[in-house]
Order: C-alpha cells, then structure tokens, then sequence
C-alpha cells in the first residue's frame, strides 16, 4: 500500500515550511531540519521538556501544549518555550507540617490566586490547576495532592498566571507532604522491615545464591503462583 | 478514531468479549495456560528478535573482544571518539569534585542524594533536563515483597528465572534484600504509592511475578518517584551542584588506571570541560535510540548508550549485550505514537491480548520475552491487524478491564494511558489498543558487583546502563527498583570510599589512544562516532544539504 503524504504549512519560530500532515509538532521540526537540544525529553508526553505556545489559523486564541503530543494543523504557527523561569523555595521536608501555614510561608503567592482559571486552560494534561491551589489556600493538602497528581511540570499554568504563582512548585511540595506525613503506614512494610533486619531471609538467599541452575530452575518452576 | 476497515475485527474482538470476560471471572489470570521450560525455548529461538541469524555480530574490540553481541552495539563500539586526546590539555582541569554523576534518571538523582548525606562534594550532570529519563516515562510499577503472603527469596526467584537463570546472584540478592527499604526510603521523601483506606500497600502482579507485589503510582510510577527525587535534589543546592544540557563524552582515568572524572560537552555552547573527580558514577540509562534491528521504541531521547561507551572505552567490561528487551506492549496506532509503551499494568488490570478474530493466543502475563514472542508469531502467522502505514499489531482489550473491576476503573487507575489515547479521538475504554512489541530495555550493559563498582578502581554504574542484574531479561517493576538500589548502593560506596582517601595520580586519557589505534586497524569509515549523545531524526532530503563538519551525535 503506498501512503501519498499530504504536506502542511506551519510556522516554527515564525518561518514557514511544508511538514506532512499528522505529525506531531515535534516530528514537523524535525522534518524541517531541527535537531533539538532543548524542549525535548521522553517525547511521550510524560516529562513535561516541550511546552510550546501556538496559534491555529483563524484563532486568535494562544494555546499551549507539548510538542511531542500536539498534532499540528495547516497554517499553525509555533514558538516552544523549552525553559520556564520559575522560583523554587527550598525545604527541608523534615521540617515542615503538612498544612496551610508551609505553604503561607514558602509559597505566599498561591494566597493571590483570582480564580480566574487561566492555568487549568493552560494545561496540556487537563488537570483542574485552579481547583488545586484553592485546596491549598484552604489547606487541604490530601486534596491538592490528589489533583495535581498528574503534573508533569510542563511549566504553561506558571506562564500564564495573573497571579504569578509557580503551581507546579507548590504541587509538587503538596504531594510530598501528603505522601510522607498523611498517607497512612502500611503494616506490612513494617513488618518485613523488621524481618529484614533480625535477618529472617539471609540463610535461605545463601542457599538460592549458591545453587546450581538445575535444582533454582525446578525450583522456579514448581513455585505456587497466587496473583489476583 | 481507527480506520473503518478495522471495525470488522474490532467487532469479533467484541464479540468473544462475554466469553473472555466469564473465563476471567472464573479463573482469574489464567485465561490461557503459560507456558513450561521447553515451550519457552521454542518460541524464543522462533520468533525473538535476539535469535534472528542476523542480529548479533561479533565485536572485535575492546573487552568483550570476540563475544557476539547485538550488531548496533557494536556499531557505536567499533567507532572513533567524538575528538581526539591531543585536543585536551588535561592539566587545566575547569571542575574538580568529589563525586561525578553523569545522568540524572532516578539512579543518578538516588546516587546524589545518598552520597550528599556524607561530606563529600556532589557533580550531577545531565545532557537535557534534570530528571528528562526513562526513569520518569516508567509507568506500570515498581516491585518490592513486602506482603505477608510474599517474601524476598519468591522475589529472587522471579527474578532470576525470569532472567533465564544467567543473573549474577549476588546482584540478585541485593535486589531482592534492598527492596522493601528502598519503599520504605522513597515513602519517608513524599512518594505517593498507592494504598488501600487502611494504608497497606495497593500491589497488582506483573508479568513472570508469582505474587502481587507491584507497587504504583497511579500509572505514573516512575515519574511518581522520579520528581519527587529531583525535588529533593533541587532542595539540596549546597551539597549537589547540578549541570544541565551538558553530556560527558569521554572518562578520565589516572595514570594507576583509577577512574579520575570525564570530559564534558555543553550542548548548547559547544564547550568541552575537564572534569576531575575522586569517583565517576555512571547513570546514562540505554540504548533505546539506538533502534535496534529498527525497532521502534519507547526510549527516552537521550537512551544513547553514551555510559556504555565510555565506560567500555575505558576498560569495564560489558555482560549480556547480546540481549535486547521488547516490551510486548507498544503502541502501532495511531501512527503519532507508534512505539508508545502502553503499560504491562493494563494486563495486570485484566485486559487480554487477542488476535485479529478477537481469540486469546497466549497467557496474558508471561515473562516479557516470552509475551512478545508470542505477538511476534501471531503476527508472523497473519492473525494481525495491519495499520495503514502496514505495520502489524495484536489487539490488547482494554474494556474488560471496566467489565472485570467496575466504571471508573482505568481513569482511576491508568489516567496516562487514558488521556495519550483520548488525544487521538480513541477511547481505551470503549475500543481495544493496537500493539506490538517495540524495544524496550537494555537487559545488560557495565558490569557490577553488589557495591556498584567496576573493574575499574572508582567507577561505579547504577540502572540500565549495568548489566547482571536482569540476566537476559527483565521482568516489570524490577529496573523502577534496581534504579534505587543501586543508585543508592552506588551513591553511598562512592562516598565511602572518598573518605577512605582516594589519592589521584596524573590525569590520563591513553585509554582512548590506545583505543583509537584498536579501531584504526579495524578499517572503520571516520564518519563513525560515538557516544551519540543525541538520535538524529532529520530526514535524507534536508541531511544531504547540511553540510557542515559538525557532528551532533550522528553516527551515520
């Protein structure tokens, strides 16, 4: 079957040149002879390296979204931010609590949201920004953890916001607090921990270690699977 | 949306769907019978790609000098540096440092946190962005035996038949051991595992594991771990300077064949920088860009095999190089995403691998190799699904998964995998994914001992870019866990042994001549470089018009 490649006119930094239809803005880059150093990651859509801002044909609305995931469209122009300038308050997570008060004192600018939900428009992942620094401004960090779970740190809510809040910074510092102070223990990694260290496993590891293939294979063969 | 020539299979698939859905019902995972020891064999040496005729050559330089490995391995082996010894003057050296960390994945950022807990001065460098690795695409989990039903030696033995039984069981053992504080260590810095109302542990299985112990995230695992370690890292600027954009292209030994830092190349500026540091920490990851036998992959940019490069030029020596892992699970449509890791926890869920007449064909969760095999043999036996650019896939039937355990299910619990196929108008909830395996992981890599540590005096590797840890193949959730383990093991080691007092002697780069000379007799076109630092994706038409000397990583 032969595939006819239909091309496209796109604007890369404000240039024009012909991509093939359905690539994704980073493939049309390439095809016009990029090689990317910067804004580029897992081009998979999970490491949040390739924010870009475009404009579609027709649209005055400047949208944003990453680059190995957006599909470009004819006569799209694209300009990638491949680095957001953005403050970082440094922690110590031992010393922090896990409500408002942490965040009133390293990141006050969350207290100057307007809801005006610029930054839940802004995300490539469609996750509810705004939501989530209100739970912070109400302190309920189990919340805020919980909807900012999916940030990838792309950096587009920051960019956008009136307010001039980092929420990725702050989301990031919600879940750490969540997943250290507020998560529940699990027992039975307690347990195993203390079996690790009265040394209940090491005689048996020993014995696996030094056993030759035949005996570990029949062994690993006959081995009872109880998985749900 | 999928194109309409396919709605007759989707329709079968459909079909066999109620049938498929009582069988699980009733006997859970075992929908089809797994395979036994000879069963495993055969498939493997009919339709993995490592056993294809051509698929290793013999690498006539260096360490493993003889050994038959994969041929693109070789390729970036049997190459020149990217420049020439001469060029450096070593004895200006622009950085010095206790501790180098070439790599910034969960192993490098594990390794530099554990290390600046000692006194000890901490180098990171990264050639894109910190924490821009496979370590933040992982998605289905990370394994630890911390149930009451399950214990550290059923681990080591998933692991190391899993492996084929060729892993080297000491590193096996420190797996296995390390495990469950490795949890412990990640949860105490704000990892978010996913738990059940009374906090234990919320643990699926995997393929080739005998119990549930694949610990989550969501379906963000990796990345789950992975930011918060970079967040604790970036929390840490006294103890760990970090550089960005910047790649090592070569190590520095001392004139005693000790490890002595690296060379490093500014991506941006084009400026090369003479790192001297008592140990060197390897971190680079793999070699998915290398695109094996053409394969399309789920690999991170930079899995460049830079680390396995530099460390094999220096002398370390490489263990199962002749073993690639194909994930089964890679996306072929749409075409945007092909090679997209569509994770192993979307089985692990319930969904079934089926053919084009929507008919299961093999045991949902058999070790990777074996899994993959088995797709390779359906398609090979036109009982595939061809998309319209003609490549071939199995259908992996994600609405079962809602069936077996409920609505909701996979947005609660594979939001990732959700919203990748949502962006190109294909609901996993309504239609099955189109898959076939696409290359993975780098099995081998830089041989270890238990402590991390080389051959090479002061050269440590952690994560995929060692090798003996997985033998000839790895099963999931166990590189999330070896890229803790030893990034730790690595991170403290190193620390430990610059307090015992390492005295340099002068700093040499005669290994790279002496390599040179290797590759001289070799009759290799000039062209051949490497490390590659980067893939190259610029098409044929727009390559024969750049014609400048500058190599960016282009091999060919």
């Amino acid at each position: 079957m032969e595939i006819k490649v239909e091309m496209i006119d796109v604007y890369i930094g404000g240039e024009l040149f012909q991509v093939p239809k359905g690539s994704t803005i980073i493939m049309a880059m390439e095809y016009a002879g990029f090689q990317l150093k910067k804004g580029i990651g897992c081009r998979e859509g999970y490491c949040g390296a390739c924010a870009t801002v475009y404009r579609e044909k027709g649209d005055y609305k400047l949208k944003g979204g990453l680059a190995c995931q957006t599909v470009v469209t004819d006569g799209m122009t694209i300009a990638m931010i491949p680095f957001v300038p953005a403050e970082k308050p440094l922690y110590n997570l031992n010393d922090l609590t896990p409500d408002v008060g942490t965040f009133t004192k390293l990141f006050p600018s969350v207290f100057r949201c307007v809801s005006c939900n610029t930054c839940t428009k802004a995300c490539p992942q469609d996750i509810e920004v705004m939501d989530y620094v209100q739970a912070l401004i109400r302190g309920d960090i189990a919340r805020a953890a919980d909807i900012s779970f999916d940030c990838i740190r792309c950096g587009l809510c920051a960019l956008r916001c009136p307010a001039e809040i980092v929420q990725y910074n702050a989301g990031i510092l919600a879940r750490r607090l969540y997943g250290k102070y507020l998560a529940k223990n699990s027992p039975e990694l307690d347990e195993r921990l203390k079996e690790l260290e009265e040394g209940k496993f090491d005689k048996e590891i020993e014995e696996l270690k030094k056993m030759p293939d035949d005996k570990l294979s029949e062994k690993y063969y006959s081995r009872e699977i109880k998985i749900s | 949306m999928y194109p309409e020539y396919m709605s007759e299979s989707i329709k079968k698939v459909e079909q066999t769907r109620p049938q498929r859905l009582e069988l699980a019902k009733k006997h859970g995972k075992n929908v089809f019978p797994g395979m036994g020891e000879q069963e495993r064999a055969d498939i493997l040496a009919k339709f993995h790609p490592d056993y294809k005729d051509d698929a290793l050559r013999e690498l006539r330089i260096g360490p493993n000098k003889g050994d038959k490995i994969i041929n693109e391995v070789v390729d970036v082996m049997e190459s020149y540096p990217r420049d020439y010894p001469e060029t450096f003057d070593l004895n200006k050296v622009d950085m010095e440092t206790d501790i180098l960390i070439i790599g910034a994945g969960s192993a490098g950022l594990s390794a530099a946190i554990e290390a600046s807990e000692s006194d000890a001065g901490v180098l990171l460098i990264t050639k894109l962005r910190l924490g821009d690795s496979n370590s933040m695409m992982a998605q289905g989990g990370i394994q630890a035996a911390d149930q009451a039903d399950d214990n550290p030696i059923l681990h080591y033995l998933d692991v190391i038949g899993g492996g084929h039984f060729d892993n080297k069981p000491e590193l096996v053992d420190a797996l296995v051991m390390d495990a469950a504080p490795s949890i412990k260590w990640l949860e105490e810095m704000g990892v978010m595992f996913d738990k059940n109302e009374d906090g234990s542990m919320m643990v699926k299985s995997g393929g080739g594991t005998c119990r549930n112990r694949m610990h989550s995230t969501r379906d963000y695992t990796g990345a789950g771990i992975c930011r918060v370690l970079r967040d604790e890292v970036y929390n840490r600027p006294e103890k760990i300077k970090c550089i960005e954009y910047s790649a090592a292209t070569e190590l520095i030994l001392d004139e005693k064949g000790q490890c002595a830092g690296a060379i490093i190349y500014h991506l941006e500026s084009k400026q090369y920088s003479i790192v001297k540091a008592k140990t060197v920490i390897i971190a680079t990851g793999g070699f998915g860009r290398l695109h094996v036998r053409g394969f399309e992959t789920t690999n991170h940019y930079g899995a460049t095999a830079d680390g396995l490069v530099m460390g094999y030029r220096a002398g370390a020596k490489m263990m199962f190089m002749d073993s690639v892992q194909y994930h089964p699970t890679g996306a072929v449509f749409p075409e945007q995403i092909v090679g997209f890791l569509c994770t192993e926890k979307i089985r692990g869920l319930g969904a079934q691998p089926v053919n084009k007449d929507g008919e299961l064909f093999v045991y949902p969760l058999e070790p990777r190799d074996i899994e993959a095999s088995a797709f390779i043999k359906e398609c090979e036996s036109n009982m595939g699904i061809t998309t319209p650019s003609g490549l071939k896939g199995i259908w992996l039937d994600s609405p079962l998964i809602e069936e077996l355990s409920g609505e909701g299910t996979i947005e609660k619990n594979l939001p990732a995998m959700l919203r990748q196929f949502q962006r190109f108008d294909i609901d996993i909830r309504k239609y099955p994914m189109l898959v076939f395996p696409t290359l993975h992981y780098q099995n081998g890599g830089l041989e270890i001992e238990a402590n991390a540590e080389t051959t090479i005096p002061g050269l440590y590797v952690a994560g995929e870019a060692s090798g003996g840890i997985h033998g000839r193949n790895r099963l999931m959730g166990n590189s999330q866990l070896d890229i803790i383990v030893f990034g730790r093991r690595a991170g403290r080691n190193a620390a430990a042994k610059v307090k015992e007092g390492i005295k340099l002697g002068k700093l040499s780069l005669q290994h790279v001549t002496d390599y040179i000379k290797e590759v001289d007799g070799l009759e290799i076109d000039k062209k051949h470089i490497s490390p590659i630092v980067l893939p190259d994706y610029i098409p044929d038409h727009v390559k024969a018009k750049q014609l400048s000397s500058e190599f960016q990583g282009t091999l060919f």
